[in-house]
């Protein structure tokens, strides 16, 4: 049976037990006036997620453990004793057996594989069926069984209202759970990857060529700090500049100056920028932004100055963060209490001297924080970097120099050829968690920032 | 006791729009330099709002428009000559809700003399910080911690430390918009007090919503009712016998 059908069939048990339920407490419904611990609505509802929760619970757990049962079946049976005893090509037969099962291809690259494949099929329609038989039968008992239980006196509304809560903490928890997962694999990667390299090498080695690791000495070509230091010089230095004062006026012109009017369709339009896809960025970066620079360093006598920049990937990075810091800071600065601008303007201060002096400085908080979550966002940036920025990694302060980020060399390691357990590619994974821990410090100090400055104006 | 009754600022035909919106209607009044004048009627008749017209701090909202004269010392402070910093370094306004700036206490005040360049040096300044907090009756509470932030203060001493602010740059007029109705009472009564000390320094305006507060601290009382000036004098007179039916209606409670 497929899961389709099956999931119909559950959804079916559901609904009839919302019928039966509904029905069952329609007959006792209370006389008119008189108050009841549950409306026949609540009944229904309480039957049908009895026999919903459990079976659906046990389809979901179910998945996750039926390929390894699926698998010891196959290696059961007896086509399996010609599989080559273990390593790679065993691992391939069997993944190729398993495509063919799951695909109906007749074709098979290898003729084991092929032969494999009804063993695969068999194995599968055994727990397939199985298990649509346990999940029936869940749905049906426990809805049974609930819909037993409808009585004048059970507290069906209480019930629902305990099943809903459920719902939603289950849904906040599987964001929750994939964070936890994600995260989780960054570190068994990274530890694998920190058994061939030391993390000191990593961690403080200047020079970076993952192209050419010496087996002997592999953290000899795989020290990061120019990595960050190119992260840190583009994200950071360049787009800060860039976006923190085109972010900082506008917000100030647009929560100080500007007649409302103009105020509710230019912050929408600023608002806007922040949803453009990233690639569009990186284009403009490739395309445009990145020979104008090499030509403006051509210009004032930087003959070295490359077309895979610093400058140009961080001054487009700048653009695309101007949102981010022109909103956060466009929030803080409204919520300077007017009195604190009446109270400067009262005592005959200009405008500008009242937002330079009064104003800034109160919302300065909230400011810095905007500024820390837009820095968070450019130092993971990636589609820019990687149309942009270099592949060369250096140590350079000069912004016509080529720079290469974390990211774009994260790309670089995962697309490149090379087997999945090599300390080129265990890298990207150290350098994934890195550039994670980073940005979620820079993230909880942001935030941290802007709620306490927010209670501060409560 | 009889004053001088020399007119400060002298209003005529004041009208103000919010918009489409008429909030005043034809007002003239004078503030008298040395006595206190209190402006008294039900909330939204627009006490605060003509009570701005008089230093423009009007100019500060979006469609707000004046028209009729006004004049400060007898020069139109609504000529296109007139210097807004410089009159509103010369007619202080203190608010309805405290507003000390998250600075120090010091900075709070010297705010306004740093601003306008009213002391040469440090010393100059301490002086100026001094006596504006001693004229506002706060320098012996804070004298110890002037570093201390001003918004740490209780609401009656920031309000205090409002009115130092608004003394610090050396005004000629202080205005006073509700300046009691966020505090307890014994926090009104020092305020009250200071109101007493400052008369005949400054010339005073305040708006207030309690009538025993303007019969307390005013010489002067001004009845606005829908944007109309309702009737205007003696303080003692218009509370005891007052001339307008509705003025006896609102000081005798049938509405407000
Ligand atoms: N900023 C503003 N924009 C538009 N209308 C306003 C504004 N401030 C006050 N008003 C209106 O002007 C009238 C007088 O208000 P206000 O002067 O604040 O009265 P009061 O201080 O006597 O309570 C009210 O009708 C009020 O709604
Ligand atoms: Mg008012």
């Amino acid at each position: 049976m497929s899961a389709p059908t099956l999931l119909l069939l559950i959804l079916g048990l559901a609904l009839i037990g919302w019928l039966a339920a509904r029905t069952r407490a329609a007959a006792f419904a209370t006389r008119p006036g008189q108050r009841s611990p549950a409306l026949p609505g609540h009944h229904a509802t309480f039957v049908a997620l009895c026999t919903l929760a459990p079976a659906l619970l046990f389809v979901a757990l179910w998945t996750t453990i039926s390929p390894a049962l699926v698998t010891d079946r196959v290696l059961a049976s007896p086509a399996a004793a010609q599989l080559p005893p273990s390593g790679f090509e065993r691992a391939s037969i069997l993944s190729e057996a398993r495509s063919l099962s799951d695909h109906g291809l007749g074709a098979a690259f290898h003729p084991l594989a092929a032969r494999l494949a009804p063993a695969y099929d068999e194995a599968q329609g055994h727990y397939d069926a199985l298990a649509a038989g346990i999940a029936l039968l869940l749905a049906f008992g426990s809805g049974a069984a609930a819909w037993l239980r409808v009585r004048p006196g059970l507290r069906a509304r209480r019930h629902v209202e305990r099943g809903v809560m459920a719902l939603l903490l289950a849904a906040s928890l599987i964001a929750i759970l994939t964070t936890a997962g994600i995260f989780l694999s960054l570190v068994l990667e990274s530890w694998r990857f920190f058994q061939l390299v030391p993390v000191g090498d990593f961690l403080t080695g200047t020079h970076w060529s993952p192209q050419v690791i010496d087996p002997a000495d592999p953290g000899g070509t795989l020290g990061a700090v120019p990595l960050f230091w190119g992260t840190f010089f583009i994200g950071a230095v360049i787009a800060t500049a860039v976006a923190v004062p085109l972010g900082l006026m506008s917000a100030i012109y647009l929560t100080q100056y500007a007649a409302p009017r103009t105020r509710r369709w230019v912050k929408p339009v600023i608002e806007v920028l922040a949803g453009v896809p990233t690639v569009v960025y990186g284009y403009f970066a490739a395309l445009t932004v990145a020979p104008a620079v090499r030509q403006l360093g051509v210009a004032i006598g930087i003959e070295s100055a490359s077309s895979e920049s610093a400058l140009a990937a961080g001054l487009v990075m700048g653009m695309m963060i101007i949102p981010f810091v022109s909103s956060i800071a466009d929030d803080s600065l409204a919520a300077v209490p007017a009195g604190m601008r009446d109270g400067s303007l009262a005592v005959g201060a200009t405008l500008s001297e009242t937002v330079t002096r009064v104003i800034v400085p109160a919302a300065l908080p909230g400011v810095v924080g905007g500024i820390l979550l837009a820095v968070s966002r450019a130092i993971g940036e990636t589609m820019i970097v990687v149309m942009a920025a270099s592949g060369i990694a250096t140590l350079t302060l000069n912004p016509f120099a080529p720079a290469t980020t974390v990211t774009k060399q994260i790309v670089d390691l995962l697309t490149g050829e090379a087997e999945f357990d090599s300390a080129k590619t265990l890298a990207a994974f150290a350098l994934g968690l890195t550039l994670f821990l980073i940005t979620l410090l820079l993230n909880i100090i942001a935030l941290g920032v802007v709620k306490r400055y927010r209670e501060a104006y409560e | 006791m009889t004053l001088p009754n020399r007119s400060k600022i002298e209003a005529k035909g004041v009208s103000v729009f919010y918009g489409d919106n008429q909030a005043i209607r034809d007002v003239s009044l004078n503030i008298d330099q040395d006595r206190v004048t209190a402006f008294i009627g039900p909330s939204g008749c627009g006490k605060s709002t003509f009570l701005r017209t008089l230093n423009r701090m009007n100019d500060t909202i979006a469609g707000a428009r004046v028209e009729g004269e006004i004049r400060l010392d007898g020069d139109d402070i609504y000529a296109s000559g007139m210097d807004v910093v410089e009159l509103r370094a010369r007619v202080g306004m203190v608010f309805q809700k405290p507003n000390p700036f998250p600075k120090s206490i010091y900075e709070n005040v010297a705010y306004g003399a740093r601003i306008h360049g009213l002391a040469r040096s440090r010393e100059a300044l301490d002086a100026v910080v001094e006596q504006a907090l001693t004229r506002a009756g706060l320098w012996n509470e804070v004298k110890d911690r002037l570093k201390d932030s001003g918004t740490a203060l209780s609401g009656g001493q920031q309000q205090r430390l409002c009115i130092a602010r608004a003394i610090a740059v050396d005004p000629e007029v202080i205005l006073m918009d509700e300046p009691c109705s966020a505090l307890d009472p014994i926090a009104t009564a020092r305020i009250e007090e200071l109101i007493h000390e400052l008369r005949g320094r400054y010339a005073i305006a305040i708006v207030t919503h309690n009538m025993q507060q303007a019969a307390r601290v005013s010489q002067v009382t001004a009845f606005f009712h829908m944007g109309q000036l309702v009737e205007h004098g003696d303080t003692a007179q218009l509370f005891t016998s007052p001339r307008e039916e509705r003025t006896k209606d609102y000081i005798t409670g049938r509405y407000g």
